[in-house]
């Protein structure tokens, strides 16, 4: 048997609990003295900003279920009972409503800054794929969980979403009803998606244990996108690292509690105001704003079976972008070319959000199109071409000794305010 | 015996090189994933329509009310089904020969012999499962007289096949008999 | 060059919020009014409020109901413990008696209002087929909100000859299609305000979307009151983070 392990702390009880179980050990080592690349700039605060809103989410959906009724004649009255008579019941709701939007958000900008400086690149390819993961199981956590209120948007967006799976040949009709438990999306449905929208998240739980560990084997990327010299390229985690995401954290709660308090509905749809009703179809069917592209994805498609292959893939794809990247440097700070082209796929993304807002009509269809077509080309072909044709500028020697024209020696104090124009 | 087997294993094969610590080996995974599976099966079973939702496969709709030129909906497996009483013209336009159908099918292949003028079809639309609108002689029926899917603008035609639009198929004829002249039994 | 993508991203944020929101954009825009209730620091006008349940009460509620709503709601536009109660005590609620046969009671603040019909069907019935549609939530239920609810409730007038109307439908300028199935519900004087305002159609439209939007919304004065101080804190504790933040880095090389 192993011995004891031989803990440092001062503090008798934590002392004594490190002795046996070595888990504030292990907290110093992460988070305490961790070496961190000492030139983040804010775009490192956003996957904090996600942790601290999954833990955001968790928390107020657990007291929502305490009054959330999960059946289709009593779940539409059991969550305006939340907003009208709960005590905090509206608070704890809209924290909740509108926390999805901004989880989304944190975690596609998250995304973007992992592909604008390489993150993704070896040897981070497995904390890319987890993060990969991570984002199919928000998707997948975000529409049971709009489904719950069971408002009209709810029971359509439901209804169309699992018909995608009707598209698959011989299996696909009773994969949809066993997905029903019934011949429509009805009150099984909804019970077992409230089932399954309180299991994902602490699945998600896992996986982020499991990226945030995978972070800490391969240690992080930074702005300039070069390994870690040594230890005079890092700082310790705690204070530095700590202080400046609680910076990004107050921001990002002020923007948060901003739309919780003053535009609570504002990311939400009118029709989800009105009981579900299998009788009557909404004008239009919207999902959420963050799933707007990949809806347009589905439509721009003619096929049925093409649209679903097509918007599954275009997740799909990022599986594999790691290998799908040819060039040598990770960040697109030193690749003159390729940033433009990451550029337009930003825009192709708000594009075809926009699209995906709107009925498949005149200009939208060709917008559709051409996003979906850059979409794919993007990751298929230019990601892979580029790498091999551009030429990279030259990378500094060390983080602590850049060789950029403007960057050599200590910066002015005032250079700390604004981290993002450096980078 | 067993621990003589593992002695061996470790280094000679016997025989034909399959010791019975493999065989054995073998038997007991195989024995695992079936017992696996067995349990699991339950489990992905349950999520399928329970007897309570089965019992609810069948009902039986009176047509006299039903005037002609008009439909009404009712729910069968909770899925609105639309029966319609066409009128002589509508039925003329179903049987008149389509081309270039996306989802080939015959007026006749579509309605109960000697009763042509009543149509019956799942009133779900083939693309993603809205309610087309049609059934009341205001409501916008499309170019092809039938049925007008709100959602995406699928057009479906008197015989309930879809003429234009995202649509992949036509509105699906439920299982269904005549029981009398004026009632039929869908299910 | 980040700061570009950035900004793409920033665009790309606030181009996808604009569109996502007024996707079924009227077809007719809708004119703004000024809202007691708008902005950061509104608060129902109660006078107004309760104009505005005076019109409910007389005129909407004969078809529309406010399933949501309870009698002890009114206390948010300043009816008193008593008022309530004799509003309440005015209806007669369904209920089952000792002997287990239906009776109908007096009603209380702890009951919801009462619905004009037994249930869909009986509205869709009685109403040419279109059930009117319950009111708890018609300002979160609506794209445009208190302004689509004016609007509608002034936007009555004789549909122009180029139109067909269907039978027993109305021209309203504003609502999709422009037939609707309620006929003008207001008219010039339709309810007598016991504080004297003049009843003009204008009036009573905006004393009941008041009203409505209180109804729809009964958290709002507490959720913006806890708002500004929320939005304030996190405010201030960027600035104390930002502080510390400087002078933990102050002695880094960066």
């Amino acid at each position: 048997m192993a011995g004891l392990h031989k803990s440092d702390f001062e503090n008798p009880v934590i002392n004594w609990i490190d002795t046996r179980l070595p888990i504030f050990t292990m907290l110093q080592k992460e988070y305490g003295v961790f070496p961190t690349p000492k030139n983040f700039n804010y775009f490192w605060n956003f996957g904090a900003l996600a942790m601290v809103t999954l833990m955001i989410m968790i928390a107020t959906g657990i007291f929502l279920a305490m009054n959330y009724t999960a059946h289709t004649s009593m779940a539409f009255d059991s969550v305006q009972r939340i907003m009208r008579d709960v005590n905090y019941g509206w608070l704890i709701r809209y924290v909740h409503a509108n926390g999805a939007s901004m989880f989304f958000l944190v975690t596609y900008i998250h995304i973007f800054r992992g592909m604008y400086y390489g993150s993704y690149k070896a040897p981070r390819e497995l904390l890319w794929i987890l993060g990969v993961v991570i984002l199919l199981i928000m998707m997948a956590t975000a529409f049971f969980g709009y489904v719950l209120p069971w408002g009209q948007m709810s029971y359509w967006g439901a209804t169309v979403i699992t018909n995608l799976f009707s598209a698959i040949p011989i299996v696909g009709e009773p994969i949809v009803t066993w997905l029903w438990g019934g011949f429509s999306v009805a009150n099984p449905t909804l019970n077992r998606f409230f089932s399954l929208h309180y299991l994902l998240p602490f699945v998600l739980i896992g996986i982020v244990f499991l990226h945030v560990a995978a972070l800490h084997v391969t240690g992080s990327n930074n702005p300039l996108g070069i390994d870690v010299k040594g230890p005079q390229d890092t700082l310790p985690f705690h204070p530095y690292y700590t202080v400046k995401d609680s910076v990004g954290l107050c921001l990002f709660l002020a923007i948060f509690a901003f739309f919780v308090f003053f535009a609570p509905n504002f990311f939400g749809a009118a029709d989800n105001e009105i009981p579900a009703n299998p009788l009557v179809t909404p004008a239009e069917i919207v999902p959420e704003w963050y799933l707007l592209p990949f809806y347009a994805i589905l439509r721009s498609v003619p096929s049925k079976l093409g649209g679903v292959l097509m918007m599954f893939g275009s997740i799909g794809l990022l599986f594999v972008v790691p290998w799908l990247d040819t060039s040598p440097v990770r960040s697109c700070k030193f690749r003159p070319v390729y940033r433009w082209f990451l550029g337009l796929l930003v825009i192709a993304c708000v594009v075809l959000g926009a699209v995906g807002a709107h009925r498949p009509e005149g200009i939208w269809v060709l917008l559709g199109r051409l996003g979906t077509i850059y979409y794919f080309l993007h990751f298929l072909v230019i990601l892979p071409v580029v790498g091999k044709l551009e030429r990279p500028l030259p990378l500094p020697e060390s983080i602590s000794k850049p060789v950029l024209p403007r960057g050599g020696g200590p910066l002015p104090a005032g250079a700390a305010a604004k981290p993002m124009e450096k980078a | 015996m067993a621990e003589s087997t593992t002695a061996t294993a470790h280094g000679s094969h016997d025989g034909d090189g399959v010791t019975k610590r493999d065989f054995l080996t073998l038997v007991a995974g195989a024995g695992a994933a079936v017992g696996a599976g067995a349990m699991a099966w339950p489990l992905i079973d349950s999520m399928n329509p329970s007897k309570d939702v089965l019992a609810l496969s069948s009902i039986e709709v009176d047509l006299k009310p039903i005037q002609a030129g008009q439909a009404i909906t009712t729910m069968w497996r909770g899925k609105p089904v639309f029966v319609r009483n066409r009128t002589a013209e509508e039925i003329k336009a179903a049987q008149a020969e389509a081309k270039g159908l996306a989802d080939p099918a015959t007026d006749a292949e579509r309605v109960k012999p000697g009763k042509e003028q009543w149509l019956v079809v799942v009133g779900i639309c083939t693309h993603l499962g809205c309610v087309p609108v049609g059934n009341r002689p205001s409501d916008q029926r499309g170019e092809y007289g039938g049925w007008f899917c709100p959602c995406h603008g699928s057009q479906y035609d008197t015989s309930g096949r879809v003429r234009h639009g995202p649509a992949p198929a036509n509105l699906p004829v439920p299982p269904y008999a005549f029981l009398s002249d004026t009632k039929i039994k869908i299910g | 060059m980040m700061r570009w993508v950035s900004l793409a991203a920033a665009a790309a944020l606030v181009s996808s919020l604009a569109v996502s929101a007024p996707v079924q954009a009227q077809e007719t825009s809708l004119p703004r009014q000024n809202w007691s209730f708008a902005g950061p620091f509104g608060t129902f006008d109660r006078a107004a409020a309760q104009r505005g349940f005076q019109v409910y009460k007389e005129v909407c509620s004969t078809c529309h109901s406010m399933k949501l709503a309870y009698f002890r709601d009114l206390e948010g536009i300043g009816l008193s413990e008593e008022q309530i109660k004799a509003v309440a005590a005015s209806v007669t609620l369904p209920d089952i008696g000792d002997d287990g046969a239906p009776i109908e009671r007096p009603g209380l603040p702890a009951d919801h209002f009462r619905s004009p019909f037994a249930n869909e069907k009986a509205a869709r019935a009685a109403n040419n087929g279109a059930a009117p549609p319950d009111l708890s939530l018609i300002i979160k239920a609506r794209d445009g909100g208190a302004d689509y609810l004016y609007a509608l409730l002034t936007g009555f007038s004789t549909a122009p000859a180029t139109m067909k109307m269907g039978d027993g439908m109305n021209y309203n300028k504003y609502f999709a299609g422009n037939q609707i199935g309620m006929v003008a519900p207001l008219s010039e004087g339709r309810v007598e305000y016991a504080d004297g305002t003049p009843a003009s159609v204008n009036q009573m439209a905006k004393d009941v979307t008041t009203f409505l939007a209180y109804i729809s919304e009964p958290e709002t004065e507490m959720r913006k009151a806890l708002g500004v101080k929320v939005v304030l804190f996190f405010l201030l504790m960027t600035g104390v983070t930002y502080a510390v933040k400087r002078k933990v880095w102050a002695d880094v090389d960066h």
